[in-house]
């Protein structure tokens, strides 16, 4: 309980905390970020094909310019005490209706600043990729242009300082996203990937509007300082009911249970955009929201627990799905599901998780971008196959993608000293704590998180296995090669930071001491296991899983078509469900009752009011004609009659 | 004889050209059952004007003389048109107001 009172008391006694000092020097330019790559976005779509030739290389230059200002602007910030580096930009009036009134304008603070480093470096590093990659596709310019969209959007999503500017960016990446999932909308099913990641969305997106109506309703305004500063003085019911609409809405953007049914099928846009959005940066939108969000949810312990169960389920559920996926994007794809559920556990725990969470994205951020780029080398030597059956051997042919893939691999398997060693085993060490609610939560949270961590070694192993070792089952029209420097750079450059990330900031605790003046700062709490133990345990299970995965899938032979399997392995490759539990429980009833709504419309609106009223209309209408038979002498007696009815009236009344 | 034998007259004289109106087909005919009602009307003013003492009645009377004048000129040109237009002086073929 005490860090809970800990952060009630900075919420309340001291709510200007939260209001930051108006930005001056490089911060000041921060605008700069979001307009640098939106310029891109704008120029490259209005251009059209007069910028076919330098488009895509001015958008990746563009990119690489918002990372230097982001690197500038935190170095600016790096030079400021603690309790000062929190900055606001203000932009202009925006929305000004009756009481209402937002301002546009920008938050800099440690919190913000980490994702802007992490977008634009690795957005920049996946432009040059691309460039590298999409060579050979005619609408190269199109792609380019809507990765800067993305970067732009993104980062008006992290950089906002009210909720509504945060929507639009929340906005801004779905519709980026969705571009990019349908990039090659020639082809329906790509199509219908693309729909169904924005209607699931849309779910999402509906839950943060009303939560946004709940906080107008309920503080007045929608910025960050107003909301956050006041909600000391809601009620409780309230504030849990704003911040499980903020779950759910985390969920949509997030790919979390129960709305994780479309990140599967999104691995239908190009390579580096599962790489940059569906891995790296915009499926985390919903844990910073969680992290944003913290005033609101460490006065909620209702709402908090909600999180950590969507974040517990989810991570299973992803790591279980990824153990069946033969698709090698389809397995990546489940593995960032899980390791977002990660993320949405630390951020659940409240205090003492939200810096493991952030410090995971980063890391993940890396190392999934960086196997994601080698799946796309691989995708690309082997004429875009994505079978994993169909690879194997792979690491004689690509020395690069397999020297990189193996850092991204370690470092998601969380081998010490790599990167993810670092960020996961803090959140299991985290989710082992009492925090006075309970014990069984601890033990339930912390072992789901250590069994996850078990199952992904061996998921992300027998990808691997799959992939570069064992005996090669290529189809007989594949040339594996190496993919050109344009792309393995990028790789190095990420495998690097797989490797180093995770040591490099945890390094005298660096990155949560530069959290601290979002998160708070945190005593160290003792899990109800001993950390060594932990540590232990969570080694033991990852070497477990890698060596059976090495059993089935490196030293056995991996046959060509998958085998049948048991009810549990045909239940994960088919994604635990969900999708035919959406079509029975949710599509279903939906088109049954939108056909209702559609024969009651036709048959008692349309049928029974309006085409009825003309009806009878019509009928009286026919009786009436006749009078008008068109003889002027019976206009004439008509008028003789009135006007002797009229006389006959007038001498009747006197 | 008195003065309300006028009046009975003006109204019989009303009555005949309202029937002459309603019931037959020639268009010259029932333009004569009209100026026929005017007359009745003029016919009945004067009187009035008489049994009131006063000469309200008729001036009243020489305007509906001036306006039936007018009646006749524009009246008649109609009937001529739609005569040329129709080979017909009969007013049920000119039944075009019907849809």
């Amino acid at each position: 309980m005490s860090v809970l009172e800990t952060s009630v008391g900075l919420a309340l006694a001291d709510p200007s905390a939260v209001r930051a000092v108006e930005a001056t020097g490089t911060s000041a330019l921060a605008w700069l970020l979001i307009a640098l790559p939106l310029l891109g976005a704008a120029l490259l779509l209005v251009g059209g094909r007069a910028t076919d030739s330098f488009g895509p290389l001015l958008a990746t230059l563009l990119s690489w310019g918002s990372f230097v200002v982001g690197a500038l602007i935190v170095l600016q910030l790096s030079g400021l005490g603690a309790d000062e580096r929190a900055m606001s930009v203000p932009l202009w009036d925006w929305v000004t209706a009756g009481d209402l009134s937002v301002h546009a304008g920008l938050l800099i603070d440690p919190l913000s600043m980490a994702f802007v480093l992490l977008i634009t470096f690795v957005g920049s590093l996946i432009h040059v990729y691309s460039l590298g990659y999409m060579a050979h596709d005619p609408d190269k310019r199109r792609f380019f242009a809507y990765l800067n969209l993305f970067v732009a959007a993104m980062l008006i999503l992290v950089l906002a300082d009210s909720y509504l500017l945060l929507f639009v960016g929340w906005e801004g990446v779905g519709l980026a996203s969705y571009l990019l999932i349908g990039f090659w909308n020639h082809n329906p099913e790509y199509a219908s990937a693309a729909n169904k990641a924005f209607v699931v969305n849309r779910i999402g997106d509906f839950a943060l509007i009303i939560a946004m109506a709940f906080m107008l309703a309920t503080f007045g305004g929608l910025d960050f300082a107003t909301v956050h500063g006041n909600a000391g003085g809601a009620s409780t019911t309230i504030l849990t009911v704003i911040g499980l609409l903020l779950l759910l809405g985390a969920c949509g953007k997030s790919a979390q249970f129960p709305l994780q049914s479309w990140l599967g099928d999104a691995m239908a846009g190009p390579t580096p955009v599962s790489a940059l959005i569906h891995a790296a940066t915009m499926v985390t939108a919903g844990v910073y929201l969680v992290v944003r969000s913290q005033a609101i949810f460490d006065l909620t312990p209702d709402a908090r627990l909600a999180v950590v169960i969507v974040g517990a389920i989810t991570l299973l559920f992803g790591a279980i799905v990824g153990c069946a996926k033969d698709d090698i994007k389809k397995a990546l794809a489940a593995s960032t599901m899980s390791q977002i559920g990660y993320m949405m556990l630390a951020a659940g725990l409240g205090p003492i998780g939200y810096a493991f969470a952030i410090f995971h994205l980063l890391t993940h951020g890396f190392f999934k971008a960086g196997m994601f780029l080698g799946a796309g080398s691989v995708m690309h030597g082997m004429a875009d196959r994505v079978d994993m059956r169909r690879y194997g051997g792979l690491s004689r042919m690509m020395k690069i993608t397999w020297l990189t893939f193996m850092a991204g691999w370690l470092a998601i398997l969380g081998v010490p000293p790599f990167a993810g060693f670092w960020s996961k085993d803090k959140i299991i060490e985290s989710a082992f704590v009492d925090q006075g609610n309970g014990a069984w939560q601890a033990w339930v949270f912390g072992l789901v998180a250590l069994i996850g961590a078990g199952i992904t070694a061996f998921y992300m192993s027998r990808l691997f296995f799959m992939t570069f070792h064992g005996k090669a089952r290529w189809e007989d029209d594949v040339d594996p090669h190496e993919s050109p420097l344009t792309m393995t750079v990028p790789m190095m450059v990420l495998a690097v930071g797989s490797v180093l990330l995770g040591f490099a900031l945890s390094w005298n605790d660096t990155f949560a001491r530069w959290l601290e003046p979002v998160t708070g700062h945190v005593e160290h709490h003792e899990p109800v296991l001993s950390v060594p133990v932990i540590m232990g345990l969570t080694l033991a299970l990852v070497i477990a899983g890698a060596a059976f995965a090495w059993l089935r899938y490196g030293r056995d032979e991996v046959p060509v078509v998958a085998p049948v399997g048991s009810f549990a392995t045909q239940a994960a490759r088919r994604d635990l469900f969900q999708d035919d539990f959406n079509e029975s429980f949710l599509r279903r009833p939906g088109a049954a009752l939108v056909a209702g709504l559609e024969a009651a419309d036709n048959d008692v609106v349309d049928g029974g009011l309006v085409d009825g009223t003309s009806r009878g209309l019509a009928g009286v209408a026919d009786v009436v004609r006749r009078a008008q038979n068109g003889f002027v002498r019976t206009y004439a007696l008509t008028m003789l009659a009135g006007i002797v009815a009229i006389l006959g009236a007038v001498w009747v009344i006197q | 004889m008195t003065i309300t034998a006028y009046i009975y007259l003006a109204t019989l004289l009303f009555a005949i050209g309202a029937l002459v109106v309603l019931l037959r087909r020639n268009t010259i005919i029932v333009f004569m059952g009209v100026e026929l009602m005017l007359n009745a009307c003029n016919l009945a003013l004067i009187t009035f004007s008489r049994m009131h003492g006063n000469l309200d009645g008729q001036v009243y009377a020489l305007f509906v003389m001036v306006v039936a004048a007018a009646e006749v000129v524009v009246g008649l040109a109609i009937i001529m048109s739609i005569y040329r237009a129709r080979r017909s002086a009969s007013v049920d073929d000119a039944n075009l107001l019907k849809l």
